[in-house]
């Protein structure tokens, strides 16, 4: 397929639409007002089809754009007002005046489709596109004017940057420094209610609200810092609305919206999945991590202590060989994952095998060290703070020694010194 | 208009939009007073590929594969929107949105790939409701509905909302005393060792099974509005828990069969020719109720109430 002028513009269009709710959905989420882009895409149908039926019935082109889009915007701007009303009393909460809103001017839209669909003037026609989107039947001017839109709305966003920073993050200190969080907010409104009407024509109005949302929560995911989140979220804004106005150039009988919602989607999986600070599957590496470490601690202290259990001496690394026996039996493991455990050691270079038995090599014997050093000052800072229960206080030993770091060992145990001997008598569990 | 025509094509559908409206109607009030009408709406759109995918497999438009496949995906929503309030960090808004509109769109999306969209499931039936085709082409007139022979041939989409009605009361009958303590009291609830999350699981996939059987009758999006607005104008009306729960469900029958009456049948019975589709009118209805109960809440407040005289 050759990608003509017009399929070139809509793709801009799209991507630039994609930018706008990138943008503008950043701030929706973080002021907690995302939802009400539901709200106002839903609202728009019977504002669309209402624009029709009048340019039809004057005798105008029903398929004209700007008629639609300022029905779309009046009766997004009631349904934002609708919403209002309704949670004024406090008995409806927000989330069910936004449900109840949305499913009832869309109701209404319905029912006004459907008497359109026998008026005689084909008003109806091109009406479909904005319940799920079509960018395929989007014209280069629709473009032109969607992108015109898109970039007032990022505009907006940069010239009021300082007042949106500070109603999402600080509505105290924003009231403090004299910027009304109130005009704040109903600028945010008005931005919120024009990219979801400008998102339309791309998008639909049943999945607009997706395309504010789901950008800018994996931008979430990915960064802390404001700007860099207002600048991923919307690359990913756009990159979604080209992705799906691609998808609609091949397979016209797609959805364009579906594709744009589901491209954002697959972004948003992504980074939940792998996102490096709160992704899943980092996460799980980490947590993995800090298991294997522990036990590895726990192994190699054991290895000391029944060094220094067979006479080496309290705080001395002898030079034995040690049954792995006796390690599971001092840690209450089976022989089997004792076993294991020290031919992992072993790979790592931090023991030595033989006929079932251990030996710590140099490096081996400085960790242990390490973690004999972390566990004693552990548990002898619990028994100075006048606790009696010895086997309590290693077994909480236990669990916070790895998180102890070397620098906080040497404040608990001074260094350099000798290891203390073990409060308590060293062998096999009970 | 004939009697053998309205019990061939007003009375089932009829039918379909009281029980349909009703089901949601009476789940409805439990959402709103867990303030949880957000959920209505996402399991609504969230079961959509369940029900392409029980289709699919299945290769048949029959009831129980796509209950199967909807109570599946909206279980897994559920779950989904929990991990991703929790590991995106997100209110639990925004993280219902994102949800839904995805597991929307890959329903969409789904319908296109396996090639459900051909048959009758299509997207006008997601977006706008196919209460008219809800037809019982077998009805002559009073009799039919002593012939088993012609009841056998009862539109099937009935006996999936019957049976769901019926299933949905039962369960709000029994559960009545828990679910009161579930809406108003979860701590409480909790500590007299209900099971509260099992409590809330039922509720979801009752709320599911609601919004799958009513699916097909009045479309995904206006099912959220028998969800929610008959619960939200009695909410405004009543404190009583009895009240707001039956009133509930009897709203959203009576906006179903207003709606279905007005959408076509009346203005026909008045000799109009005049057709709106019955989902919109029903849908439109709902929002009309609550807005006469804020202002019915208005004029109540307005007007002075008796001074208690002590004495």
């Amino acid at each position: 397929m050759i990608l003509g002028y017009n399929t070139l513009v809509v793709l801009a269009g799209c991507a630039l639409l994609g930018l706008a709710c990138g943008t503008v959905g950043a701030f929706a989420l973080l002021r907690g007002r995302a939802l009400m882009a539901d709200a106002v895409g839903h609202a728009a149908l019977p504002g669309v089809v209402l624009a029709a039926m009048i340019v039809a019935t004057l005798g105008g082109n029903p398929r004209a754009l700007p008629p639609l889009l300022a029905g779309a915007l009046v009766a997004g701007v009631l349904g934002v007002l609708a919403v209002q009303a309704l949670t004024r009393g406090g008995r409806i909460r927000e989330d069910a005046a936004i449900a109840i809103v949305l499913s009832s001017f869309y109701a209404l839209g319905v029912a006004l489709l459907s008497h359109v669909q026998t008026m005689p003037q084909a008003a109806q026609a091109g009406l479909g596109k904005f319940i799920l989107g079509q960018a395929a039947a989007m014209r280069a001017e629709d473009a032109l004017w969607a992108g015109g839109i898109a970039g007032f709305c990022v505009l907006i966003c940069l010239v009021l940057f300082q007042r949106l920073r500070a109603a999402c993050f600080d509505p105290d200190y924003a009231r403090v420094m004299g910027l009304s969080v109130a005009r704040t907010d109903l600028a945010l409104l008005g931005l919120i209610v024009i990219v979801a009407v400008a998102g339309l024509q791309a998008v639909g109005l049943v999945l607009v609200v997706a395309l504010l949302i789901l950008p800018a929560a994996t931008a979430r995911l990915l960064t802390h810092r404001l700007p860099v989140l207002l600048l991923v979220s919307a690359l990913l804004g756009a990159l979604a609305g080209a992705l799906g106005a691609a998808a609609s150039a091949f397979e016209p009988e797609w959805p364009t919206g579906a594709a744009v919602v589901l491209a954002g989607a697959i972004f948003f999986t992504l980074a939940l999945l792998l996102a490096p600070e709160r992704g899943l599957l980092p996460e799980a590496w980490r947590r993995a991590h800090r298991r294997i470490a522990a036990t590895e601690s726990h192994f190699l202290r054991a290895a000391w202590e029944a060094q220094e259990a067979a006479g080496a001496g309290p705080g001395m690394a002898g030079d034995r060989w040690t049954p792995i026996a006796a390690l599971a039996a001092a840690r209450g493991w089976t022989e089997t994952y004792a076993s294991r455990l020290a031919l992992w050691l072993a790979l790592r270079g931090l023991v030595a095998r033989a006929d079932r038995e251990i030996h710590l090599t140099p490096r081996g014997a400085a960790a242990a060290r390490r973690a004999v050093r972390a566990h004693r000052a552990v548990e002898l800072h619990l028994l100075g703070l006048g606790a009696t229960d010895i086997a309590g206080a290693d077994r909480l030993a236990d669990l916070v020694e790895h998180g102890l770091p070397a620098e906080m060992a040497t404040r608990l145990l001074a260094e350099p010194s000798a290891l203390p001997a073990s409060p308590h008598a060293l062998g096999p569990k009970t | 208009m004939t009697t053998e025509d309205f019990f061939r094509l007003d009375l089932p559908a009829l039918l379909a939009a009281i029980l349909a409206c009703g089901s949601c109607g009476l789940l409805g009030s439990f959402l709103l007073l867990r303030r949880d009408s957000l959920l209505g709406d996402a399991l609504s759109h969230a079961v959509l590929p369940g029900i392409i995918a029980g289709f699919a497999i299945t290769g048949a438009r029959a009831g129980l594969p796509m209950l199967l496949g909807a109570l599946a995906a909206a279980l897994l929503a559920v779950f989904v929107i929990g991990l991703v309030r929790r590991v995106a960090r997100l209110e639990s808004g925004a993280a219902t949105g994102a949800v839904f509109t995805s597991f929307f769109a890959l329903g969409l999306m789904l319908m296109e790939a396996t090639g459900a969209r051909s048959v009758d499931l299509d997207l006008d039936c997601v977006l706008f409701g196919q209460l008219e085709s809800v037809v019982w082409l077998e009805a002559q007139g009073f009799a039919s509905l002593l012939d088993p022979v012609a009841l056998a041939a009862l539109p099937r989409q009935l006996f999936l909302l019957a049976a769901v009605a019926v299933v949905l009361a039962g369960l709000v009958a029994l559960l009545w005393r828990p679910l009161h303590l579930l809406c108003f009291d979860p701590d409480y609830a909790a500590a007299i060792g209900l099971p509260a999350r099992g409590l809330e699981l039922a509720l979801n996939l009752m709320v599911a099974a609601a919004a799958v059987a009513a699916f097909e009758a009045v479309g995904s999006i206006l099912v959220v509005a028998m969800l929610v607005c008959p619960a939200a104008a009695i909410r405004l009306l009543t404190d009583s828990y009895r009240a707001q729960v039956l009133g509930g469900a009897a709203l959203g029958a009576a906006l179903g069969a207003l709606g279905y009456a007005l959408a076509g049948p009346l203005p026909a019975a008045f000799g109009q020719n005049f057709a709106l589709n019955a989902a919109g009118v029903i849908g439109t209805l709902g929002g009309l109720a609550v807005a006469g109960a804020m202002v019915l809440r208005q004029l109540r407040n307005a007007s002075p109430k008796p001074a208690i005289i002590s004495g």
